[in-house]
């Protein structure tokens, strides 16, 4: 099944009207040499039906748990009125919205989207979305790098390993110079320590807030600290916690990026999901990433544009501000739909109820004897790490087999220094007795 | 047709240079064709007073909506004064580019550099070919 | 064909749209022991004001996405010939399997023995596409075509200094390139070679052997090229570049001309990416999610980013121990949704399928440059599943631009084609109608282009006006530009 319309009439006559006897012709221009005389050599074709079912035996072996692991990427409840629009064909099956005129949907989506990350980051500006949280990072500080004209990048230990290792990815053609800052024995980052490592060759300054451990950390003084050696402060957030938390951009961040798939997408095995990138007004032309703008028309209607396009690549080619083309569009979308369903005291309660899952879990399992928890004095959102006696591995076994996925593994990320043990997060989706479920899993 | 003032200098890239009362100090700006090429400026990037370019060294840029260019410093020497005014008010380029449309003041390092500039009736024989 | 709703229609903002006190969702109160948020957290770092989030109940937000989407064209509406954005049509089947809760539902930190369908799609998946590209290895991860250049300009780095050549500092790119090309080679810390194409549109040898030297570390070419031709000579291009010790890298944005038909890797490439949301068929999203593998021979294999997902025995994982890796590119494993997405579709085209859509795609395309090309000009031919077409002639006689005959095919119920790209045609159009149009409506396209083309001649102002029924006109971009708006302003904002 090729999805193709033409019957085989179809194609003998538009062959004709072109002056084609073959669907050979047609490449006519390719050297007689290159063309395959055998079919691709890929399984056998399916129905549509087979095909659904092959779907459907590979998902089976994906079993559903109650998921307490993080890292990054959440499992909170999606309203069904998410996936009801995002699969309306005007929505999913549209482009880029090039032609504005026949595309009004998607802009003003986008605008809601941008006014929605400024209103959660306290930020100016944001951008119509990046591929992911660990993306995002990476851009931002091409984007201090590129305004400072620096070249010094202070990343600190708690970051998220797969966000460090994508960081280092994306700076490694522009001869950037990293610095890493350790985190104290409270698991958090000094400021003197930050004070330490910048210099007048620093661009910008990483610190992930809630922390790789889910912790807490406190912003203001690190951003003085980088903006007294003239260097920005990129803070990467967990989105849910700016529905209770003072926000990056109120506490001296100039960029503020994070993970938004929690926002209406799930976890979808790490993708698609959503990234989200927001900035100081003033450093808007050097943003990355597609911007939509508010304007009108030629009868004064108000009306959605993509705007300072002159920053992307499709104009300024070599000396673009990212290469990057698509955004997350559809995801961009989810997270949008989202929060308007939720609206701020829903997402208050969903951020209540996660961190109260969490504190609950944490009194539970850390009151568990082989079980301590690694910063027992630094304050945590909906996210905590204990170290366990039992490798880890051994505990989310068990757990699998109780229908629970016990957390993040520890031992997964040993360049973390951290003991064996695990990371666990709590959503608005866990009732009392899957936590206690967790902690009998945890205990064996 | 475009207008091109008998009084100015000009370059290849479509600039020109004025002489001002000061000594050795010149006004920079993008000619009137280049600016219709361009279509309606949306931005102008400018260095800052103090800056110094050689010639031909790139020292800002100019955004249409959908295309932009880089601005050639046509002589070597110091930035003296820059036009805030055009942050506000970019289509000032488009409406008065040899008036309000100035972008920087140059302080010359070689004033013999202003006699290798284009003259009016070259400049025009450049556009035109 | 559904048209547009009434232009008096302009959809207000959620913000307008908000009052105080409603809302849209409830959210579970949970069920363990009661607990104020400061006594979990110290209240220095409590929020004491809400963000201003829309406040509107269920029924009015489904309206409102409803109201506004009804404004969009789009595939499922008619044609959308955008060039080398393959619009083609997006199987509903896809969308099915993406959310089957086995895969929507699955952690990225899921232990492999409870992800082995994952796993086991992603490896099926992958050898499916090294076999489209003729090569050896493949990684999933990159999320977007521009991803995947970036993986393989990196690629092409480390795979140097293993040789010992760190004096590689150029990557060549032909003029007609799309921008990500040179964005993502001047990102990646090389100097881009830009080489001037020859009269036919194609890499002009002369100009490729005077560049090419020790300091070359390869060539992007995308073929067909962006102009829609296939560069005949590309086996002698690999061979000359690969003599001065070059990599290829073959854009694969126009794979649908191809696919089944020829292999990026018997050409002579050496690397070459995918975009799944163009030939494989993954939707658009409005801008997204796409997805970008890339596929290489096997002496790059080494070098691509970690995790891979691996076989042993009967099972999968994912392998991180790869000591020569690039790195890591995406915050985990690839856009895996959109992933079953194109592993669904290749399942349902088979061997044959795939040969037929490419060649569907190539005989919709010159089916629609033999009917236009009397009156909008084919400077470099028709190519295979694209052609770019100038309106430069319309400009010259009428003073009517391509920017006007895309706003006014608008009117006429399409999408327009790409215009003003490629940059080495003037004026230009370049129109991909896909394998998925029937000739109706590829036959309705032809006829609107034509009338354009007379409404050009008889009367201008129609056209330079354009578009007039579309659910907003002209819209102001300098001005979008000059006085940037580009969130909502509150009332309350100082």
């Amino acid at each position: 099944m090729s999805f193709v319309p033409h019957s085989e009439a179809d194609l003998r006559e538009m062959l004709s009207e072109v002056g084609l006897s073959s669907l050979a012709d047609l490449y006519s221009d390719i050297p007689a040499d290159l063309i395959l005389d055998e079919p691709l050599d890929v399984p056998a074709v399916l129905s549509e039906w087979e095909a659904i079912r092959r779907a459907d035996e590979l998902a089976a072996r994906n079993p559903s748990l109650v998921c307490f692991a993080g890292g990054g990427i959440y499992d909170h409840y999606v309203p069904a009125a998410v996936d009801h629009i995002l699969r309306r064909s005007e929505f999913y099956t549209a482009y880029t919205p090039y032609q504005p005129e026949v595309a009004q949907g998607t802009l003003q989506a986008i605008y809601e989207f941008q006014t929605m990350v400024c209103e959660l980051t306290g930020m100016e500006v944001a951008n119509a979305s990046m591929y992911d949280g660990a993306t995002a990072t990476g851009e931002a500080v091409l984007m201090a790098m590129s305004v400072t004209r620096r070249s010094g990048v202070v990343v600190p230990g708690n970051l998220h390993p797969h966000y460090r290792k994508v960081v280092h990815t994306y700076i490694s053609g522009v001869g950037a110079d990293v610095r890493r800052v350790e985190a104290g024995e409270t698991g958090l980052i000094d400021a003197a320590a930050v004070a330490a490592a910048v210099d007048e060759d620093t661009a910008c300054v990483i610190v992930q807030t809630p922390n790789f451990f889910g912790l807490i950390e406190d912003i203001e003084p690190l951003a003085e600290a980088a903006h007294a050696a003239g260097a920005m402060l990129v803070a990467v957030v967990d989105p849910l916690s700016l529905a209770v938390l003072r926000p990056a951009g109120d506490l001296g961040a100039d960029i503020v990026v994070g993970e938004g798939q929690l926002f209406g997408n799930a976890p979808n095995f790490g993708g698609p999901v959503v990234g989200i990138f927001a900035a100081r007004q003033k450093l808007v032309r050097q943003m990355p990433g597609r911007i939509v703008g508010a304007t009108t028309d030629v009868d004064g209607r108000r009306g959605y544009v993509l705007t300072l396009q002159t920053r992307e690549q499709q104009i300024r080619r070599a000396k673009a501000t990212s290469n990057i083309c698509t955004n997350q569009g559809l995801n961009m979308l989810a997270a949008t739909v989202y929060l308007a369903t939720t609206g701020p005291a829903g997402l208050r309660q969903i951020a209540e109820v996660s961190a109260r899952n969490a504190h609950y879990a944490y009194d539970r399992i850390t009151g568990l004897d082989g079980v301590r928890p690694l910063y027992p004095d630094s304050p945590f959102f909906r996210e905590f790490a204990v170290a366990t006696d039992e490798d880890s591995r051994a505990i989310l076994e068990r757990g699998l087999e109780a229908g629970v996925l016990a957390g993040v593994s520890l031992a997964r990320f040993p360049e973390l220094g951290a003991p064996d043990g695990l990371l666990i997060a709590c959503t608005e989706k866990q009732r009392r007795a899957d936590i206690d479920l967790l902690v009998q899993v945890i205990e064996g | 047709m475009s207008e091109i003032p008998k009084v100015l200098r000009y370059t290849e890239e479509h600039e020109w240079v004025r002489e001002e009362e000061s000594e050795g100090v010149v006004s920079i700006g993008i000619t009137d064709y280049a600016q219709g090429e361009l279509g309606d400026v949306v931005f102008v990037e400018l260095p800052s007073a103090g800056d110094t370019f050689d010639r031909m060294e790139v020292f800002g840029t100019i955004e249409a909506v959908k295309a932009v260019s880089e601005l050639y410093c046509p002589v070597s020497g110091e930035i003296v004064a820059v036009n805030e005014s055009l942050d506000q008010d970019p289509a000032a380029v488009n409406t008065d580019p040899y008036g309000e449309g100035w972008m920087v003041q140059v302080k010359l390092g070689d004033v013999a550099q202003l006699d290798e500039l284009l003259t009016a009736d070259e400049y025009l024989e450049h556009i035109e070919g | 064909m559904a048209g547009f709703p009434l232009k008096e229609n302009t959809t207000s903002t959620l913000f307008e749209k908000s009052r105080p006190g409603r809302t849209g969702t409830a959210v579970p109160a949970g069920d363990v022991p009661e607990k104020p948020l400061d006594q979990m957290i110290p209240s220095r770092f409590l929020r004491t004001d809400a963000p201003r989030l829309p406040e509107v109940p269920e029924n009015e937000v489904v309206r409102h996405f409803t109201e506004i989407s009804l404004k969009n064209h789009h595939v499922d509406r008619a044609l959308y010939p955008l060039g080398s954005c393959t619009m083609k049509y997006n199987p509903k089947v896809n969308e099915a399997a993406a959310r089957l809760p086995g895969f929507a539902g699955l952690h990225p930190f899921t232990p492999s023995s409870a992800a082995q369908g994952a796993l086991q799609l992603m490896y099926e998946l992958g050898e499916m596409l090294v076999e489209v590209a003729g090569m050896d290895a493949v990684t999933l991860q990159p999320a977007a075509g521009a991803q995947g250049e970036m993986t393989g300009v990196q690629l092409m780095r480390s795979f140097h200094a293993a040789n010992g050549e760190t004096g590689r500092n150029k990557v060549l790119i032909p003029d007609s390139a799309h921008g990500t090309n040179p964005a993502t080679v001047a990102l990646a810390g090389f100097d881009v070679v830009e080489l001037k194409s020859n009269a036919a549109g194609r890499t002009d040898l002369d100009v490729l052997r005077e560049v090419l030297d020790d300091t070359v570390a390869g060539m992007m070419l995308t073929n067909p090229n962006t102009l829609g031709v296939f560069e005949t000579d590309i086996v002698e291009i690999c061979d000359m570049v690969h003599e001065a010790g070059g990599l290829m890298y073959m854009d694969g944005a126009n794979l649908n001309a191809i696919t089944g038909i020829a292999r990026p890797g018997d050409m002579g490439y050496d690397i070459t990416h995918f975009n799944l949301h163009k030939t494989f068929s993954t939707p658009h999203g409005g801008g997204g999610p796409g997805a970008g593998p890339v596929a290489v021979k096997a002496h790059l294999e080494p070098y691509l980013p970690t995790p891979k997902v691996a076989r042993e025995g009967d099972g999968f994982y994912l392998n991180w121990d790869r000591p020569d890796t690039i790195g890591k590119i995406h915050g985990f494993y690839g856009n895996f949704g959109v992933l079953v997405r194109a592993y669904v579709y290749m399942r349902m085209l088979g061997p044959d399928g795939m040969r037929r859509m490419a060649e569907a795609a190539v005989l919709n395309n010159a089916y629609v440059s033999a009917k236009l090309d009397d009156v909008y000009p084919l400077p470099y031919g028709r190519g295979l599943h694209e052609s770019v077409f100038s309106g430069s002639e319309l400009k010259k006689a009428y003073g009517v631009k391509t920017a006007d005959v895309a706003k006014r095919l608008l009117d006429l119920g399409f999408h327009a084609p790409t215009v003003y790209f490629p940059l080495n045609v003037s004026e230009a159009i370049m129109s991909e109608p896909t394998e998925s149009e029937n000739r109706e409506e590829l036959d309705r396209f032809i006829a609107a282009m034509r009338q354009i083309a007379e409404e050009a001649a008889t009367d201008p102002e129609t056209v330079k006006n354009a578009p007039h029924t579309t659910p907003i006109r002209r819209l102001d971009e300098v001005g979008a530009a000059r006085n940037l708006d580009v969130r909502w302003s509150f009332p309350d904002d100082s």
